[in-house]
């Protein structure tokens, strides 16, 4: 037994102990043990690779056991510190900043292997493509989080001809891989590396904000596949096997949103909502909505035996998550039977509501998936739309001209008497007028959704 | 200033009045003055004092009926009429197309009579249905008297002396009184089942707790004017049946059927004597004559086999409060519409579809029946492709579909068979990772795909922690003698250790804020 089959070993453990934490977080129940599964995969794999790495070391061990120890000590801190710090509504941005340092990783551990190792066609390939994913993620990254921390407008660019950049640019970087191979170099190397941060951004760039919960999976997607690349040049099984396995896990994902967006992964990567098509129909409001007060709000749910609450986009926004969840109290405890629906593509980020209100304290149990509750409207006496719009629009499934025509929705209107939270009248992400505010049995409450729970508590 | 006259009911028996002392303040508030006829809300339980408060004034009969403006329940008799001023307009419920001479009379003295029952059906105009606000109510009161000759509990019971069935209701039609007596009926605890012919309203009767009878030969296809039609001959033979069946099984029988102001027969003398003794029949339709042949309008009728039939016509009007209020409200909301710059000013315009609906006579002209309005209660209709588009749309959707299927299928195969001879010219030991790597892409896939929905953020999370992985290839490279190397790689290991770190402990902050219902 030497220390690498040793090592290897351990990395063997190492990957079927991820495979058993992702397999935890299928369930509520078990995802605790899940994610401490991760855990000690994570430590058994850092444990052999250092001391393969301090064993291996050219330089003098202690030194290099300082450096390891100095590195670690760096993320640790800033690590720790970021997840305690972060915000749940902030969530879709920190996991998109943690996607960039995968990709920043992946760049850089390319350019030391192709450094450090001798140059053969199979070895150069697997740098050029680590590389080229890592690069890509980096800059995808860091756009999806300004745009989601709203340091950027979250429009889309729009600059002329851009699928034929990201063609161009994939031509020219398979051209320099070609190049690459033939003479090994750093030219080609940087020159690819300045093109796919180039790609990166402008791929994200391009893509409005309300697809952030695709492009944020696709992403993590990519950070994955830019770990197996690396795996490949490193010829590190467990590199690949994680990679794979997240890789896979963001592909699901990704897949998961466009479906529940009745759009095809293409089209959202391509680019802007209808902003090709020109199919956005802004449209004035095309009929007359009636309003409501807290107060009489209050009075509609104190009367009422079965209530159906679908949040948005719009409640992380205006952080009423938490009077959210007191009404949900308040009404549990006169016993009316509050429940609820969320959307796949509410919010920015996959199952974004449901950590939202899981940090308000909303049992889990009583949040259901659309397919779950779509049928249980018809019996529900009050529903409560707060900041959600598109996820809620009847025109999805009755006008085939609307440009969200075919998108599954949460069919509310079905329920005796709708209440939608909201600013103004103004459309919403998709542009696409809803007639679902124009429909008899609905009522606007306008105003911050915050402040208004907070009036319809004290009414209540 | 324009007055509004609020006169008291001619029928001693009508209770309701046509304002209550909180729509006499709205009346108010829209800038006019309002006469009050003294004792006009007495039978309602509104005292002339409360009308007072809310700044009415209170006037004799000449006074309220010689009003600009004079707003009543029922129409006036002649002797009313003729205290009416030329000019002045006249809001009540006229019933234009059962008494044509009534709305001739009213145009003959130049009044401007507004029918409150031709209002037309209209999501807009439905703020001034009075025929709505006051079925509703007939609904609730028709459930609340048959409860009273009822001789049990409308909700079953289990009690230590044994227990009581539930009450079984069967209501025939599902307009807006139906839909308020299933409701009721519903909320007292009984079993409730109910039939439309329209078959588009079974949704409506489930939500309101009902059972819907279904019974496709007897119902007719989606109406497009949200009014049921006239039955063909087979259609009303199926509906018969139905409801002889269903109401031999029911203890209360609501029936609410009125065909545009005609009553067709739903329960015949038959059906009535196989019901069980101590049923009872609540007649809905008794002001068009019946449902129930053995009804009498008015009357409480009890059949030879010892059935209740009641053919009640003042249902509304037994709880006057309310349906006073109700009432009230409509017409106010009438006048909101003729008084658009809410400054007392009458405004008549007679381009807007409702207010040229219920205008039966004007300028000395008979103007019913006004033209047709085209009816926005069923969107279903012409708009719509045909059947046989949609097929057509449909095979050629399948069709595609198959084709784009069949593409895939050799697109896989191609890429498959391309994918093998690649990897057969790689070197062994590429092959051996690019193994590891398909099959942990396949368990990647069937793990994932059983992740729980409300579990997708703390699995991006928790993923991100363990691509961060990649510090491995990091922490093996910080030992070269390259400086270079070594702080790229130091770089990279710090980056990545954020990840790991990071993503593990916000993953972690998730997960455990996720709490079942304890």
């Amino acid at each position: 037994m030497t220390l690498v089959s040793l090592a290897q070993a351990t990395y063997l453990l190492a990957a079927v102990l991820f495979v058993l934490s992702l397999a935890g977080l299928s369930k509520q129940e078990s995802a605790r043990r899940g994610n401490v599964l991760g855990m000690v995969g994570m430590v058994l794999a850092l444990a052999a690779t250092i001391a393969l790495a301090l064993r291996e070391s050219v330089r003098p061990a202690l030194v290099t056991a300082v450096l390891i120890a100095l590195v670690l000590a760096i993320g640790a801190v800033i690590g720790t510190w970021r997840a305690r710090r972060v915000e749940m509504t902030q969530m879709p941005e920190l996991i998109a900043m943690l996607h960039s340092f995968v990709g920043a990783a992946a760049v850089l551990v390319g350019y030391n292997s192709y450094l450090t190792e001798e140059p053969d066609a199979v070895h150069l390939v697997e740098v050029f493509l680590g590389v080229l994913i890592g690069a890509v993620t980096l800059t995808g990254s860091v756009v999806a989080y300004l745009k989601l921390s709203g340091r950027t407008s979250s429009a889309p660019l729009k600059l002329p001809g851009r699928n034929l950049l990201n063609l161009a640019a994939l031509v020219v970087s398979a051209g320099l891989m070609v190049w690459f191979i033939v003479s090994p170099s750093l030219v080609p190397l940087v020159a690819m590396t300045v093109i796919a941060l180039a790609l990166g951004w402008h791929l994200v760039a391009s893509i409005g904000g309300g697809d952030m919960p695709v492009v944020v999976s696709m992403l993590n997607s990519y950070s994955g596949w830019a770990a197996a690349a690396a795996g490949f040049m490193l010829s590190n099984d467990l590199l690949i096997v994680t990679g794979a396995l997240v890789g896979a896990s963001g592909a699901i994902l990704s897949y998961i949103m466009c479906r529940a967006m009745n759009r095809s992964f293409v089209s959202v990567i391509l680019g802007g909502f209808g902003t090709e098509e020109g199919t956005v129909v802004a449209g004035g409001p095309v009929g007359e909505h009636r309003e409501l007060q807290a107060a009489d709000v209050a009075a509609l749910l104190r009367d009422a035996r079965s209530v159906v609450i679908t949040p948005g986009y719009g409640m992380a926004v205006a952080k009423a998550q938490y009077p959210v969840a007191d009404l949900v109290r308040r009404l549990r405890e006169r016993g009316v039977k509050v429940r609820f629906g969320v959307h796949p593509v509410a919010g920015r980020l996959p199952g974004h509501m449901n950590v939202l209100l899981a940090e308000a304290k909303v049992p889990y149990d009583i949040v259901l998936e659309m397919d779950e509750i779509n049928d249980d409207f018809e019996d529900t006496d009050v529903v409560l739309v707060i900041g959600a719009n598109d996820t809620v629009n009847p025109a999805a499934l009755d006008d085939p001209a609307s440009p969200i025509a075919g998108m599954p929705v949460l069919e509310v209107w079905h329920a005796r008497d709708v209440i939608v939270f909201k600013r103004s009248m103004a459309t919403g992400y998709a542009g696409v007028q809803n007639p679902l505010f124009f429909r008899d049995n609905t009522a606007m409450l306008f105003g911050d959704a915050k402040d208004q729970t907070d009036k319809i508590l004290a009414a209540l | 200033m324009t007055s509004i006259g609020i006169p008291q009911e001619a029928d001693v028996g009508q209770r309701l009045v046509a304002a209550t002392p909180r729509t006499v303040a709205q009346l108010v508030a829209l800038g006019y003055d309002v006469l009050v006829e003294s004792g006009a809300g007495e039978r309602a339980t509104f005292a002339d004092a409360a009308y007072v408060d809310a700044g009415a004034q209170i006037v004799d009969a000449a006074r309220a009926w010689g009003a600009d403006v004079v707003t009543a329940v029922d129409a006036p008799t002649d002797a009313q009429v003729a205290l009416l001023t030329r000019g002045a307009m006249l809001v009540a419920l006229l019933a234009p197309a059962a008494k044509p001479e009534r709305v001739a009379t009213l145009a003959a003295a130049g009044v401007t009579a507004l029918a409150l029952d031709a209002v037309p059906r209209i999501s807009r105009a439905q703020a001034l249905d009075v025929l709505s606000s006051m079925s509703n109510v007939a609904g609730y009161r028709a459930v609340i008297e048959a409860a009273d000759e009822y001789g049990g509990m409308f909700s079953g019971q289990v009690t230590a002396a044994g227990k009581t069935p539930p009450a079984k209701v069967f209501v025939i039609g599902a307009g807006v009184a139906g839909l308020a007596a299933i409701g009721t009926a519903d909320s007292l605890g009984a079993q409730v089942r109910a039939f439309d012919v329209r078959p588009e309203v079974g949704e409506q009767i489930e939500s309101m707790g009902a059972q819907f009878v279904r019974e496709p030969l007897a119902q007719q296809e989606i109406s497009a004017d949200g009014y049921a039609k006239p039955l063909t001959e087979a259609q009303e033979a199926a509906a018969l049946d139905v409801y002889a069946r269903e109401a031999a099984e029911a203890d209360i029988v609501v029936t609410t059927a009125l065909v545009r102001g005609f009553a067709p027969t739903t329960i015949t003398a038959e059906m009535v004597a196989a019901m069980r003794p101590g049923s009872v029949i609540v007649d809905l339709a008794a002001p068009g004559g019946g449902n129930c042949e053995l009804t009498v309008p008015g009357e409480r009728v009890v059949s030879p086999n010892g059935v209740v039939v009641l053919g009640w016509t003042d249902l509304a009007g037994r709880m006057p409060q309310h349906t006073s209020q109700l009432f009230g409200t409509n017409v106010v909301h009438l006048m909101q519409l003729l008084t658009p710059g809410k400054d007392g000013v009458l405004v008549l315009d007679l381009e807007d579809p409702v207010q040229r609906g219920m205008t039966v006579a004007s300028g000395d002209e008979v103007m019913w029946p006004p033209p047709a309005v085209a009816v926005s209660a069923a969107p279903a209709g012409p708009a719509g492709p045909s059947e046989e588009e949609l097929a057509t749309a449909r095979a050629a959707a399948a069709q595609a579909a198959a084709l784009r299927k069949q593409r895939r299928t050799i697109g896989f195969a191609l890429a498959a068979v391309l994918l093998t001879l690649g990897i057969s010219f790689a070197p062994t030991a590429f092959l051996g990772h690019f193994t590891v790597f398909v099959l942990a892409v396949f368990v990647g896939y069937y793990v994932i795909s059983n992740v729980s929905h409300s579990l997708h953020t703390p699995l991006m999370a928790q993923t991100n922690a363990i691509s961060g992985i990649i510090l491995v290839g990091a922490l093996l490279q910080i030992g070269s003698d390259d400086l270079v190397v070594t702080i790229l790689a130091c770089v990279a290991a710090a980056v990545a250790s954020i990840n790991i770190f990071g993503g593990f402990l916000v993953a972690n902050r998730m997960i455990r804020m996720f709490r079942r219902d304890a």
